[in-house]
This record gives C-alpha cells, structure tokens and sequence, in this order.
C-alpha cells in the first residue's frame, strides 16, 4: 500500500484500527494524545469502531477491559503517568486475561518534556508478568501494535505497547497493510476467570506464572529482536532498545569495526539471545531510553563474571533525562563532534506561559491579592495550563503533584493548621480526580476552598473536551454537598476584579468548605470554533 | 544526499506547519524523512524546536547529532542563537530579524542580529514585514519557508503544492497569502545573497 506520513502515536493509531479495532478509549496527556485524536479523526469516515475519551485513565482502561470480555479488540492509551492511575485495573487485567484482543500503549516521557517525572514503563509490564513490545520506529509502531492484538488472543492476556515522545511526537512515512474486519465475536469471558475472588484469582494467577514459558518463548523467537555477530569486533558488544537503537545505528558507522550487538523490541527480554552473545563479548554497552531496566536484568541473570557491563549503572550513559546520539556516541567512544561556536551573549529563556487573555490570569491576580493579608496561607494546585500560575509574574501556587491532589493535600494541609487552605483545579482535572477528594473534604466539613477554574476544556493537550464543565459541574457539587451559600461563580475578566477579589475574600473568612469557580471560556478553544467551517 | 535542518520559534508561529509541508514534499519526490517535534506544554508561548531530517537513504536517529545540521530555520532571531551547536560550521541560517518579545529580558536586537551574522552563510528576513505584504502577519512561517527555499533539496512545486493541502479548509484566499509569503519569502532571500 502507498507510505503515509504519520506521527508515532498516529501509526499506533492506524493500525489498530487495521487490526480489527472495536473500541477504543483515552485521556489526554503528552505524549500520547494524538493516538485518541487520530482515532476520532479515522472514524469521522464512518468507520465502524467506538473511539472515546473517557473521564480518566482508570476509567478507560476499565470500558476496554469491558470490551475484551464481550469478546470485541479494544485498545486504550495514555501517557506514563496515566499508568499510575488505570495501575488497579491493568494489573487485575493480566490475571482476568484478555478475551477479546486487549492492548494498553503507553507513551513515556523521558527528559520530561511536558510531565512531573519520566518513570519507565517497561517495569509496570514486568511486574503485570505480560508481554512489552518496544518498536524502535514508524513502521515497527504499525506493525508491533497490530502484532500485539494477535499476541493478546493468542497468549489471552493484555499486551503493552510503549512509546516514548521521541517516536510518539514524531513524523516519517509509514507503508499499512491490508486492514482485517472487526472479529465477529466471540463468546463473553468465562465468568471463574473473570471473578477475581481469591480463589478463582490464585487460580488464573497461577494460569499467568504458567504462560511465563510461552511468553519468554515468543520473545526469544520474534524477529523484531535482532542478535546482528560480528566476525571482527569481538571483545566490545552492545545490547539497545527502542528508540535507543536508532541513535546507535545513527553513530556506529563511525566506529572503526561495527560491534556484535543485540536490538531487544519485545519483553520478556530475549535471555536466550544475550546468551548467545555473551561468549563472544568482554565487554558490554546497554543503551536503552528510559530506566536501566535491561542493565539490571543482565546483571541479575546471567553469569557476567569477568566481564564488564557498561550503561546508566556505571555513568556510561546519563541516569537521567533523554539519551541522544551524541551521548550514545561518547559512551561508545567516538570522539564529540562540535557545531557552530555558542555564542557569547546571554540568551534569555523563554519558557512557555499562559496566554495572552487566558482567563486564568485574571482569576490568579484577584487570588493573589485576597491571599495578601494571609501570609500563612496556601495554595495547592494540580496538572494544567494553570500549572504555569507557579511562575512568574503570578507565583500563585505552591504544589503540583498528580491529577486530583490539589484537593486532598488541601485538606491534608488544613486538618494540619493551614489557613486559608486553597485548591486551585481545572474542571476536566476536577472531573478526572477531583470528586473523591471533594467529597472527602465535604463529609469532614474541612475549613478550605476550592476554586475550580472551568475553562471548559482540556486546554494544555488540545481542547479536548471536558467532562465536568458549566451547570452540570454546578449541580454536581451540590449533589457532593457544597453548600449552595458558598457555591461561588466568578467571571475571570479585568474588569471583575474588584469583584473577584471580594468574592474569593469572603470565602476564605467562611469556616468551612467553599467551592469557587472561575468561569470563562479557555482563548484557544474559542479562537478554534472561530476559525473551524461552519 | 542528507539534509539536516533544526527548525525554531515560538509556541503558536507555525512551526509545525512549516514542518508539514517539508514532510510531505520530502514523500513526494521519494525521500526518506524524520521530523521530531514537540508539542504539549512548550506549545503556550515557550521556545519550540523541530529536528528534520531528509536524507535519499534510510534515516536512523530521529535527532539531529551535534554539529550535523545543514540549515538553522528559525521564525525568531533569539530562538535562532539557541541551537548554533547543532549547526555544521559551514552550514546556512535563514532566520527572522522580527523579534517575538513575549519576555522581559529580551537582549538587545542589534546584538542578536550581530552574532546570527557570524555565521559563514546567513540570510536574515524581515519576516513580519513580507508576511503583511503577502495579507497576514501570521504567514511568517510560509515567508521563512520561502527564503529557506533557494537552499532546499527540494522542488518549490512541492512544497506550493502541500502549503495549498495544509491550507485547503481555510479558504482561497489564505491559500493565496500563504502563497505569496513563500514567494516573498523566496525573492528576498535570493536578493540578499546577490548582496
């Protein structure tokens, strides 16, 4: 078939699709957004799959667990710490098992370009004991996730797919093959392997332990892991993952004699293979993106005595942050190459920042000048664009943990003294795991406000829409029981400052729970409506 | 046949867009291509940057290897002076001269111009300047393009023929100034180098 031009998350997308998708579920977040984008822009052609956002991570994960069991292929995907919040269900879901093809792609953020930490994936899929296939580029993105459906009905668990913002966020061609229908359907999951009381559980655990065998055998069979032998350079091998072999691949043309090495794509890792290797070597380079999570499996493993093992464990390669060639380069002993000299002068940093106009700025200003008479108050915030209110001019906030914790750690801050006690939220944020804690502080009557600050949108991923967001939102915290007295609707404009400040002021006195929220459309998702056709 | 080029500006001047075209151009007369770019929380109004790559044979890395690049094409003068490491000694910058002053501590113009003129070849554009003769102030991107152009390893009817793609729902007439700031693009860059 004719090559396309597709970004990574784009041709995991593509091919699910050809792979006979049923459904599919996410919640945004870089670098795994445009994987649900591109399914909903596919489907807009009439296609005949179900492609969502759902309201969290967990949430998704559990509506394509509900679609494995039907017996229908379901995917769901997220970033790395979406993986923290679907945790519960995806570790449950390798000892249920897949029935209908079930496969979890996981975008990690190395370098931590837009996310709160770079944690590896690969462990989670080790500690779920399922199958981690690795692609190292666009076209091994396509066909490994359509593999990974195969691999889920064949092997009858969940498969993960992990990506890396490197190849997520990134374009190059693409060659699909021919598409296959939707299944026809099987018969529901079978409801002992589905009840995962403890008897049935240590059962189906135990059905899991016994397919080890036959994972470790895939793994060491694929040809997506390559054992490349070298006749000549004999005493230095390497063993790369992902993404990491294309910067070795990029740099090892300069090497006088190309090494023996091992390309590992697929988990469990290809022990059979490394054994092969091992003989042949002295020495070992591991380079993989990520954790050291192939390095400390070799040192576990194998019998590495008199032989040096080289990687993140030993400084070779950076512990942290995004490998890039010149750093695979210099750990393989390649002399550094230099650009254009740096120039002298004192290049100003430009990080990002709120829009111009954003109605977050107006609702941080009226914040900042309520809180001016309480210097042992604070404010706990959350993940958003609003998240930027921690920079200068504003300085609003002083937390950003995970999605939801504004709200708990607020209450923790006041049962430990805190006062004013402030959370600061977005409403999809509020909707995706704000509630529970809401409704914790409710049920203990916390001294605290909360300010919700309902833009309408997901607005730092690319307007996706909201869940919890204009007089729904409002009859929801009614519901939760948010005293309608101290239910607040401010509108984040200049010219409502006074206003503002009042308001968010005569909250802060009340002794109880508050909840504000600052409505005001976000500026890139009306500019959006603006500019689309009608 | 390679071709690096580190792509730079700001959130929002259409980096991505630039990139599109030069994606999709690279398909069209059979090349290889790898393009990293960035989006999510860089997008509001930080420092962006894309690794393009275009090669006739297969492209490993999706990174660009210091001291590599071909070109620097920068939308903003400042954003150009970030990435000069990456540029081969010899290499070319086509960058705006028209400052994006989104920051307080903006250096002083005439001294960013200064050391982007250091380079060996340089092609400095008034991009704002063209981009509102060609109809819109936002077409600097496509006016950057234009003046990268005479460099590229590229056909100009490639790359017209996906600006009009990438525009295609916007309407005839943004097609048409996106056009013209290509071409704008394109002229000045050719009469600075007759210079």
């Amino acid at each position: 078939m004719e090559k396309i031009v597709l970004l990574g998350d784009e041709a995991v997308a593509l091919a699910a699709v050809q792979a006979g998708l049923s459904a599919a579920y996410s919640y945004p977040g870089t670098p795994a957004s445009e994987i649900m984008e591109y399914l909903l822009r596919l489907s807009e052609g009439g296609k005949n799959y179900r492609a969502e956002w759902s309201v969290n991570e967990k949430v998704a994960y559990e509506e394509a667990l509900g679609v494995s069991f039907a017996g229908k292929r379901a995917m769901v995907s997220f970033k790395h710490v979406g993986l923290n919040v679907a945790a519960d269900p995806f570790i449950n879901s390798a000892i249920t098992g897949a029935n209908g093809g079930l496969v979890v792609v996981v975008a990690d953020d190395p370098g931590m370009h837009s996310s709160q930490n770079e944690q590896d994936s690969r462990y989670y899929a080790d500690f779920a004991r399922i199958i981690c296939l690795e692609p190292t580029n666009h076209q091994e993105a396509y066909d490994m996730t359509r593999e990974a459906f195969d691999l889920s009905e064949r092997f009858g668990i969940p498969v993960m797919v992990r990506l890396v913002t490197r190849l997520a966020h990134s374009r190059s061609s693409v060659e699909p093959r021919e598409p296959r229908p939707q299944n026809e359907g099987r018969p529901y999951g079978n409801a002992q392997d589905w009840t995962l009381l403890p008897a049935n559980a240590r059962r189906r655990f135990k059905v899991l332990l016994d397919h080890q065998n036959s994972l470790q055998e895939y793994s060491e069979e694929t040809n997506y892991n390559q054992l490349v032998l070298s006749s000549k350079g004999k005493k230095f091998g390497v063993v790369v993952s992902g993404i990491a072999y294309n910067y070795f691949k990029e740099v090892s043309a300069y090497l006088p004699l190309e090494p023996s090495y091992l390309k590992v794509s697929t988990y469990p890792f290809p022990v059979k293979k490394l054994h092969q290797l091992l003989p042949m070597v002295d020495e070992i380079l591991v380079i993989e993106e990520g954790y050291p999570f192939i390095e400390r499996f070799i040192r576990g493993v194998s019998d590495i005595s008199g032989k040096t093992i080289r990687g993140k464990l030993d400084g070779s390669l950076p512990p942290s942050g995004e490998l890039t060639p010149d750093l695979v380069a210099k750990a393989l002993g390649l002399p550094e190459r230099v650009g254009l000299k740096v120039t002298d002068i004192k290049l100003a940093n430009r990080p990002p920042q709120l829009c111009s106009g954003c109605p977050h700025i107006d609702t941080y200003k009226a914040l900042n000048e309520a809180l001016r008479e309480f210097p042992r108050g604070n404010v706990f915030s959350d993940i958003g664009c609003y998240t930027l209110g921690a920079l200068p001019p504003f300085q609003a906030i002083k937390t950003c943990v995970c999605m939801g914790a504004s709200i708990s750690m607020a209450k923790g801050g006041a049962d430990a003294g805190i006062y004013p006690s402030v959370a600061v939220i977005g409403d999809s944020t509020f909707a995706h795991s704000g509630i529970t804690p809401l409704l914790d502080a409710v049920y203990s009557n916390t001294n605290m406000t909360v300010i919700i600050l309902d833009n309408g949108t997901v607005a730092m991923t690319g307007t996706q829409p909201s869940f919890g967001t204009g007089e729904p939102l409002d009859r929801l915290l009614i519901g939760l029981g948010i005293d309608k007295n101290h239910l607040k609707v401010i509108v984040p404009l200049p010219r409502n400052h006074q206003e503002n400040v009042k308001i968010i002021k005569e909250e802060l006195d009340y002794e109880g729970i508050s909840v504000i929220i600052a409505r005001r459309e976000c500026i890139q998702s009306l500019g959006e409506k603006k500019r689309s056709p009608k | 046949m390679k071709y690096d080029i580190i792509l730079a500006g700001v959130g929002g001047q259409g980096i991505l867009s630039i990139a599109f075209v030069l994606d999709n151009a690279a398909l069209e007369e059979g090349l290889f291509f790898k393009q990293a770019e960035v989006h999510g929380m860089s997008q509001r109004g930080g420092a962006v940057q894309s690794h393009l790559r275009l090669s006739d044979k297969l492209i490993y890395s999706d990174l660009i290897p210091l001291g590599q690049a071909e070109m620097i094409l920068s939308v903003e003068p400042l954003e150009t002076l970030r990435y000069l490491e990456y540029l081969r000694p010899e290499g070319v910058i086509v960058s705006s001269s028209t400052p994006y002053t989104n920051i307080p501590d903006y250096p002083p113009l005439e001294e960013v111009c200064r050391e982007i003129k250091k380079a060996p070849v340089h092609v400095l554009i008034e991009s704002e300047k063209l981009a509102k003769e060609a109809g819109s102030a936002k077409a600097q991107n496509m006016v950057m393009l234009g003046a990268a152009s005479i460099f590229l390893p590229l056909k100009e009817e490639s790359l017209k023929k996906y600006i009009q793609i990438l525009f295609e729902r916007r309407g005839d007439q943004i097609i048409q100034t996106n056009l013209k700031a290509l071409d704008l693009g394109r002229q000045a860059a050719l009469a600075s180098r007759r210079e």
